[in-house]
C-alpha cells in the first residue's frame, strides 16, 4: 500500500494553526502569579497535539521544539517549577518559531535556524532551572517600538507652506501631465524624473496631505504613492498601511529603519521584541515569502459542523418538496404541461445531484484516518527496536467528516501508546513464547447503533498493580478490591502514566487525558480490555447520530421501520411446517437446518398487523454479536440510504429504537436497534419498552 | 408604552417569569396560557409516526425541517376535551430548553398581556394540572387563564420527554 502523506498535510497545518493560535490566546490570558492549572493544561495539550502530528509527518524540527517546550511546561504543571514572566515570554517565541516552522514547511519558506537554536537554548535553560540569560532577558519587557509617526509637526516655511515629495509610481506621461497641472494649482511644484523613469513631484503648498491624496486619486491608485514631507526618510512611506503613515516624519526615524517598518503580527504582544534585532532582519525576508505563500492556499475550507447541517437539512426538505410537487403534476395531462414536466424533471435530476453534493460533504471512508498509520507505526517500531505488523479493518466504514476529524487525534495517542507501552520488545516476546513481531490492529465496524473503532494490540497488558500504585502516589482514592475496569479507566485520569522513562514518543500520561476528553466530547465512551500477557484492547464507541447508514425498510401493519443492512442475512417466507411453538418460550423458525428464535415485530411494538402466521408474512434473519433471531414482517419495502437522526436530542432513548430517519414524503422511519431486539428480546416480551 | 415599561419592570422586581406576555389557547372548554417567549411557532397537525409502546398521550414524532421532534397531546394527557384530528387541530411548537417538543391542543386564540396584579395565585384544587406547573391565574375582563409553567410541565418526569440522568 503506498500512500501520499502529503494529502493529509493541509490537516496538520490548519490543525496546527489552531492550536497555536489557541495556545497563544490561552498564554496572553493566564495570569502568572497565579495560573489555572486547567489553562496549563490546555497549553500543554496543544503542545502535545502538534507535536504528535508533526512526528506523525516526520517534521522533526516541530517535534524537537515541542518536545522541549512540552518538558517545561510539563514541569509546571505538575508544580515543580513556578511560572515566571520569562516563562510565558520562551513560550511565546517559541509559538513564533514554530508557526515560521509550520510555514517553511507549508509554503517552503526560508526558516531561520538561528532563532530555532536560540529558543531551544531558551527552553533548555529554563528548564534547567537557570533564568533567562541577559540579552533576553533585557529584550522581553520592551514592548515592540511605537510607530515613530505623528511625533512631529510637519515644519512649514515662512509662506506658511509645507514641502512634499510625492513619488509616483510607474504612470504614462500624459497622467503626469494632468498630475502636475492640478497639484500646480496647489502651490509650487517642480518635477524630476528616478533612475527608473519614475516620476517625483516637489510641491510646496499649505495645504494638508490628505487633500494631495484625495487630488492624485482621480488620476491613480494612492496606496501607489509614496509621499514624504520633503528631506524626510523614504523607509516611513509604505503604501498600504493607510492614511496615518502619510503624516511627514521625524527625520531622525531614518536612523531606527527596522524599527518603524517591522510590524508586528500582533501589536503589543512582547514576543516579537524578545527576539535579536539579527532576527527581526531576516524576519523581514520572510514575511515577503509568507504573503506569496498566502496567495496560493486556501484550496480548502474549514466550515463549522452546524452550517453544514443546516445545509443537510434544508436540502432534505427541499428534496421533500421536489417530491411533492412532482406527485401533484403527475396528474396533470402530459400533452398539455409538456414544458412545465420537462422543467420539473430538470429540477427533480438537480434536486439529487444537490443532494449528493451536500451528502458527500460529510461522508468519509476511515480509511482518511487508518491509512496515515501504517508509516507511524513503521518509524516508531524502528525508533523503539520494536517488530510491529500493522492491521486495519473495516477501512470503508463511512463516518461524518466531523467526527474523523476528531478521531484522528485519540487514534494517533492510542496506537503511540499500543506501539511504546503495549507491544513488547523482541527478546520478550520471544521469552514468552509469544511470535517476535507484535500485532497492532485498528478496525472500525457499526455496532449496535454505534460505530466501534477499536486498537488491540497483543503486547503485554495493562499491569493492574502498577497502576494503582502509581494512583495511590499521585493521590488518586483507589482501593486494592476496585474491579478491573475501573482500574483501567484510571489511566484516563490527567497526568496518568506508568511508564518508567519519559521518551518524546509517550509516557507522559498526556496521551490518554487527551483521548477520554475528545472521544467524550464527541459524545462516544472509550473501554478498556485488557488480559496480562496477551494484549490489551481500547474499543472507542461513538454514536451514530451523524451517520449514514445502509438499510432496509420493513413494513408492519402501516408501520415503515429501517432496519440497518449490516444486521441483516437474508429474508424469506418460511413454509408453516417450519415453524415451530415452544411451550412459553415462544416460536422458532427451522431455516438451513437451524433453528432461530422467532421475533414478532408487531408483538414487540404493539402494531396491528396484516398477518401474524409467519407463513404468510416475511422472516428476516438477522445476526448480531454471534446471535442470530428471524424478526417476523409483513413485507419488505426496499432498501436505501438513510441519514440517522438522533431521537434524543428531542426526545428520549427508546428500547428497541437506534434513531430516526426521514423519509422521502416527509415522514418520519425509526430504526431498529437490532443487538438490542437480539439481545433482549426475551424481556421485551415481558416488559414494556417504554419504561 | 410608557405602561408595558412599566409592568416589564415591577414583573422583574417581582421576580416572576420574565414574559408577560401569554399565548391563549384552549384545552375543552378550559383556556390557557404559557409564556409566549417559549413558542417558537404553530403549525397544523400532520400524521405523526408512532412510538411503540409510549404512553397514549405521546403522539409521536415527526419531521420539522430535518429535525425529529416529539408530539403530545395536552387533551389526553389532562383528559380534557374530545381528541380529534383534522385541518383545525393545533400543534404548537415549543422550544424549552434547547429541546423542541410539539404540543396538540384543541385552539389558539390570542396574544394577551398581563400585568402581574393581574396574575392571581392557583387555588389548591380546581384545575387538572399539578398546581406546580401553575404560574397562576390570569384574569382579564370576563377571560380567566390558567397560566402553566411550561418549562417545568415539560421537563418533568410525569411527561417523560426528557431522560432523567439515572435512567
Amino acid at each position: 500500500m503506498t500512500i501520499d502523506m502529503s494529502q493529509f498535510y493541509q490537516v496538520f497545518f490548519d490543525e496546527a494553526d489552531e492550536l497555536l493560535a489557541e495556545m497563544e490566546k490561552l498564554l496572553l490570558a493566564l495570569d502568572v502569579s497565579a495560573p489555572d492549572s486547567e489553562d496549563l493544561n490546555a497549553i500543554f495539550r496543544a503542545a502535545h497535539s502538534i507535536k504528535g502530528g508533526a512526528a506523525t509527518f516526520a517534521f522533526n524540527d516541530i517535534t524537537e521544539v515541542t518536545h522541549m517546550l512540552e518538558s517545561l511546561l510539563d514541569r509546571i504543571r505538575k508544580g515543580e517549577m513556578a511560572l515566571t514572566p520569562e516563562h510565558v515570554d520562551a513560550f511565546l517565541v517559541s509559538k513564533d518559531v514554530l508557526t515560521m516552522q509550520m510555514d517553511g514547511h507549508h509554503h517552503g519558506s526560508s526558516v531561520d535556524q538561528d532563532a530555532v537554536d536560540n529558543v531551544c537554548q531558551r527552553l533548555k535553560a529554563l528548564s534547567q532551572g537557570i533564568v533567562a540569560d541577559a540579552p533576553a532577558a533585557a529584550a522581553a519587557p520592551a514592548m515592540p517600538p511605537e510607530p515613530v509617526q505623528s511625533a512631529a509637526a510637519p515644519v512649514a516655511d515662512a509662506d506658511g507652506n509645507f514641502s512634499f515629495r510625492i513619488e509616483l509610481p510607474e504612470v504614462p506621461q500624459r497622467d503626469v501631465d494632468a498630475l502636475a497641472a492640478e497639484l500646480g494649482l496647489l502651490g509650487t511644484i517642480s518635477q524630476e524624473i528616478l533612475d527608473d523613469k519614475r516620476v517625483v513631484f516637489t510641491l510646496a503648498t499649505p495645504e494638508t496631505q490628505d487633500n494631495i491624496v484625495a487630488i492624485c486619486s482621480f488620476v491613480l491608485d494612492p496606496d501607489d504613492l509614496r509621499i514624504t514631507h520633503a528631506g524626510a526618510s523614504q523607509t516611513a512611506a509604505q503604501g498600504d498601511s493607510g492614511y496615518g503613515i502619510f503624516e511627514p516624519e521625524k527625520v531622525d526615524a531614518a536612523s531606527q529603519p527596522a524599527a518603524a517598518t517591522v510590524e508586528s503580527p500582533k501589536p503589543g504582544q512582547p514576543a516579537t521584541a524578545a527576539s535579536a534585532p539579527a532576527a527581526e532582519a531576516k524576519n523581514l525576508g520572510r514575511r515577503a515569502t509568507d504573503k506569496e505563500g498566502s496567495n496560493q492556499e486556501s484550496s480548502s475550507i474549514r466550515v463549522g459542523v452546524e452550517k453544514v447541517d443546516q445545509l443537510i437539512n434544508l436540502v432534505g426538505e427541499l428534496v421533500i418538496t421536489q417530491a411533492m410537487i412532482e406527485q401533484r403534476i403527475g396528474a396533470l395531462d402530459p400533452l398539455h404541461h409538456e414544458r412545465l414536466l420537462n422543467s420539473a424533471s430538470q429540477l427533480a435530476r438537480n434536486t439529487r445531484d444537490l443532494q449528493e453534493a451536500v451528502m458527500s460533504i460529510r461522508m468519509m471512508p476511515m480509511d482518511y484516518v487508518f491509512s496515515r498509520f501504517p508509516r507511524m507505526v513503521r518509524d516508531l517500531a524502528g525508533k523503539l527496536g520494536k517488530k510491529v505488523e500493522f492491521v486495519t479493518r473495516g477501512a470503508a466504514t463511512e463516518l461524518d467528516k466531523g467526527l474523523i476529524e476528531r478521531i484522528v487525534d485519540p487514534l494517533t495517542h492510542l496506537v503511540r501508546n499500543s506501539v511504546d507501552h503495549g507491544i513488547e520488545m523482541p527478546e520478550k516476546r520471544r521469552a514468552s513464547g509469544k511470535n517476535e513481531s507484535g500485532k497492532l490492529t485498528l478496525s472500525a465496524a457499526h455496532q449496535g447503533g454505534n460505530i466501534v473503532i477499536e486498537v488491540s494490540d497483543d503486547g503485554g497488558g495493562l499491569s493492574r498493580d502498577r497502576i494503582l500504585a502509581k494512583a495511590k502516589q499521585q493521590g488518586l482514592p483507589v482501593s486494592d478490591t476496585m474491579p478491573d475496569l475501573d482500574v483501567w479507566q484510571l489511566i484516563f485520569a490527567p497526568g496518568f502514566s506508568t511508564a518508567e522513562v519519559v521518551t518524546d514518543v509517550s509516557g507522559r500520561g498526556v496521551g490518554m487525558d487527551v483521548v477520554k476528553r475528545n472521544i467524550t466530547a464527541m459524545g462516544g465512551t472509550v473501554e478498556i480490555r485488557s488480559v496480562p500477557g496477551a494484549g490489551t484492547t481500547i474499543a472507542i464507541s461513538l454514536p451514530l447520530t451523524l451517520a449514514i447508514l445502509d438499510g432496509m425498510s420493513v413494513k408492519v401493519g402501516e408501520e415503515v421501520y429501517i432496519l440497518p443492512l449490516g444486521y441483516v442475512i437474508e429474508s424469506l417466507q418460511p413454509v408453516a411446517i417450519d415453524v415451530k411453538e415452544i411451550a412459553g418460550e415462544g416460536k422458532v423458525v427451522k431455516v438451513r437446518e437451524e433453528y432461530l428464535p422467532l421475533i414478532p415485530l408487531y408483538q414487540i411494538f404493539a402494531i396491528e398487523p396484516n398477518f401474524t402466521d409467519p407463513s404468510q408474512g416475511i422472516i428476516v434473519i438477522l445476526e448480531s454479536d454471534g446471535k442470530k433471531a428471524a424478526l417476523l414482517v409483513d413485507s419488505l419495502v426496499g432498501q436505501q440510504q438513510v441519514v440517522v437522526k438522533n431521537l434524543e436530542s428531542n426526545f428520549r432513548k427508546v428500547a428497541g429504537i437506534s434513531g430516526a430517519t426521514i423519509l422521502g414524503d416527509g415522514g418520519v422511519s425509526l430504526i431498529l436497534d437490532v443487538s438490542a431486539l437480539l439481545r433482549s428480546s426475551h424481556q421485551l416480551y415481558a416488559d414494556p419498552i417504554y419504561s | 408604552m410608557s405602561y408595558t415599561t412599566q409592568t416589564q419592570t415591577s414583573v422583574q422586581e417581582a421576580g416572576e417569569s420574565a414574559g408577560n406576555e401569554f399565548l391563549a389557547f384552549t384545552l375543552g372548554r378550559e383556556e390557557y396560557g404559557i409564556d409566549i417567549l417559549r413558542v417558537q411557532e404553530i403549525r397544523g397537525y400532520e400524521p405523526v409516526t408512532r412510538i411503540a409502546n409510549a404512553p397514549d398521550f405521546i403522539k409521536g414524532v415527526v419531521n420539522l425541517r430535518g429535525t425529529i421532534v416529539p408530539v403530545v397531546d395536552m387533551r389526553i394527557k389532562f383528559n380534557l376535551g374530545t381528541p380529534t384530528y383534522d385541518q383545525f387541530t393545533v400543534v404548537i411548537i415549543l422550544s424549552i430548553a434547547g429541546r423542541v417538543v410539539g404540543m396538540v391542543v384543541d385552539s389558539v386564540s390570542d396574544v394577551m398581556t398581563l400585568t402581574p396584579e393581574q396574575i392571581k395565585p392557583a387555588p389548591e384544587i380546581g384545575t387538572t394540572f399539578d398546581t406546580d406547573y401553575l404560574i397562576g391565574l390570569g384574569t382579564l375582563g370576563e377571560r380567566m387563564l390558567i397560566l402553566v409553567d411550561i418549562d417545568k410541565l415539560m421537563s418533568s418526569a410525569e411527561m417523560g420527554l426528557i431522560e432523567k440522568m439515572a435512567a
